[in-house]
């Protein structure tokens, strides 16, 4: 049976590179890298190392760089320190800006800070792209708003926000202002494909995870700026300048720095890019020419190299997910049942597609590792599939 | 291909019975709605047995759904065939799970969809046929009206 993994915004598989750095740390080298002897001396000096590799990438200060346990973790971070720190300077109900189609680890964070009344909060729509519109950042913003969250691409459609443009506006702005608006973008998604230099997007905090760029998972990375100040919200000992504390999971942090030396290099980026998104056109030019019913959900333009999200009318997506399972292709489904909760993804509903397209709707995502043979395999199959479901279906 | 459904819902799901609308049914259930992602039509067709009780004689349905959905559906049409109607209106919600094997907590709901698809035909059969309906099916199924019409109204709590 054939083996085909199309769900590379989930996870994906960790670079033979990535492992191999990583071992050392989990076998000899197992020093904790507080410790004043060689064997913490070997810790902190891969933490270092892994360090100064991130910060080489988002062209920041190696200073800048916080290692975290997750990317859920950063944007925690980010959020709830913005929020705790200008709390600190007197805005007692600061304000946040961020959009309906931010991944759960940032919306339901800002949800819960609303609920509890520590903030005010403005969640922007987006169109039928599933673009953000920097004028509606600028509209938004009020006297207490203290912080603008927008992811750079989203996880579920692929949808590229104009970052640096927001960042450029907020400059502007933060000439005339007392208190500063930050600027936070969660550049999980993004990471593989598009430049995230933090000086050309304008931000001051910007979340990666490891998991998604061929390294391990339970790492994520906070850039903060060196002159934003964040109140932390764990606390223990001195690690991670104490925004983050707890003893460094050093594996998984050269795992890290070994990852982003896979994607740092810009022209193998690019080069990269064209390939996956070859594979990505060829698979919705072949969805859409051969199955009737079906649906692109998100801009075809503004879009990551490597997502396709369909939607195959008078089917539920999970079914589609569970064919494709039997035929050794794992994809993903943004639909009710597939995800343990019954509601169609809050991002399609943000697209305006609405209920009934939501729940039809399956996430193709590629990777590196995917070749040609791959897709044609799934266009071979795919019909097949929706055209059975669709018999079984009363919606024709 | 593992997965995280037993054995038996895939097989169901991979090669359902019984699929399809039924030519001069007697008993038709719709339930469930495209807002929550699931509906349901269920089609019965009524005989009598040697004893001249009224039996199931046929049962097809026709699901949009997860795999679960579908598999109930088409386990449900077998378990059905050549029960009484007495004895349909006995298979309970755990009948079915009992012989499907356990789905993920979110996942029941779309399990029981069957049978009150099930319920909702032996209704409309009833009804046709000017017979008398047993309390429990009526408010059942005045139950699922009402449910159906909140849905309808919100497009939301599935």
């Amino acid at each position: 049976m054939k083996r085909i993994y199309l769900d590379n915004s989930a996870t994906t598989k960790i670079d033979k590179k990535v492992f191999e750095a990583m071992l050392p740390y989990l076998k000899e080298d197992f020093g904790n890298a507080s410790s004043l002897h060689w064997f913490g001396e070997k810790s902190y000096e891969i933490i270092n190392k892994a360090r100064g590799q991130v910060a080489d990438f988002l062209g920041c200060n190696i200073l800048e760089i916080y290692f975290t346990g997750s990317a859920t973790v950063s944007d925690n971070l980010a959020i709830l320190g913005v929020v705790k720190a200008s709390q600190k300077k007197g805005i007692t109900k600061p304000h946040i800006i961020t959009s309906a189609i931010e991944h759960p680890a940032v919306l339901e964070t800002i949800k819960h800070l609303e609920k509890i009344g520590e903030v005010e909060a403005t969640y922007l729509s987006v169109g039928k792209g599933g673009v953000v519109k920097t004028e509606d950042v600028e509209n938004n913003l009020k006297e207490n708003t203290v912080l603008v969250s927008i992811m750079y691409a989203n996880n579920e459609i692929g949808a590229i926000q104009p970052i640096a443009e927001i960042g450029s506006l907020l400059k502007t702005k933060n000439y005339k202002l007392k208190t500063k608006v930050l600027f936070h973008t969660d550049a999980v998604q993004a990471a593989n494909y598009l430049d995230c230099n933090v000086e050309k997007l304008g931000v001051d905090l910007l979340t990666l995870s490891g998991h998604k760029i061929y390294g391990p998972k339970g790492i994520g990375v906070l850039y903060k700026r060196k002159i934003v100040s964040i109140e932390p919200i764990i606390f223990g000992g001195h690690q991670e300048r104490r925004i983050w504390p707890g003893t460094e999971n050093v594996a998984t942090i050269a795992g890290m720095g070994e990852a982003i030396e896979g994607i740092k290099n810009q022209e193998l980026r690019i080069k990269n890019s064209e390939k996956i998104e070859k594979l990505r056109d060829r698979l919705i030019d072949g969805i859409l020419k051969n199955i009737s019913g079906t649906d692109l959900n998100g801009s075809r333009e503004n879009r990551l190299p490597n997502n396709v999200n369909i939607s195959f009318s008078g089917v539920e997506g999970e079914s589609i997910l569970m064919a494709l399972n039997e035929k050794g292709v794992a994809v993903s489904t943004g639909s009710a049942c597939a995800s343990g909760n019954l509601d169609p993804s809050h991002v399609l509903m943000a697209l305006g597609v609405g209920i009934e397209r939501a729940h039809s709707s399956i996430r193709f995502s590629l990777g590196k590792y995917n070749t040609e043979s791959e897709i044609n395999y799934m266009l071979k199959v795919l019909p097949e599939i929706i055209k059975r479901l669709r018999e079984i279906s009363p919606l024709k | 291909m593992p997965s995280i459904y037993s054995r038996e819902i895939m097989k169901h799901f991979k090669n359902p019975r019984n699929v399809g609308k039924m030519k001069g049914y007697d008993g038709l259930g719709k339930v469930g709605n495209p807002f929550c992602g699931d509906v349901m039509e269920f089609y019965i067709k009524v005989g009598k047995d040697k004893k001249g009780k009224e039996i199931i004689q046929q049962a097809s349905f026709l699901t949009l759904g997860c795999a679960v959905a579908i598999a109930n559906s088409s386990a449900l049409t077998e378990v059905v065939k050549g029960k009484t109607i007495e004895k349909a209106l006995e298979i309970t919600k755990q009948d079915l799970l009992n012989k499907l094997g356990e789905v993920p907590k979110p996942k029941i709901h779309c399990s029981f969809l069957a049978v009150d698809a099930l319920g909702e035909a032996i209704h409309d059969y009833l009804i046709k046929n000017e017979k008398i309906i047993p309390e429990a099916l009526n408010k059942h199924h005045q139950q699922l009206a009402k449910e159906k019409q909140e849905v309808e109204k919100s497009h939301k709590n599935c």
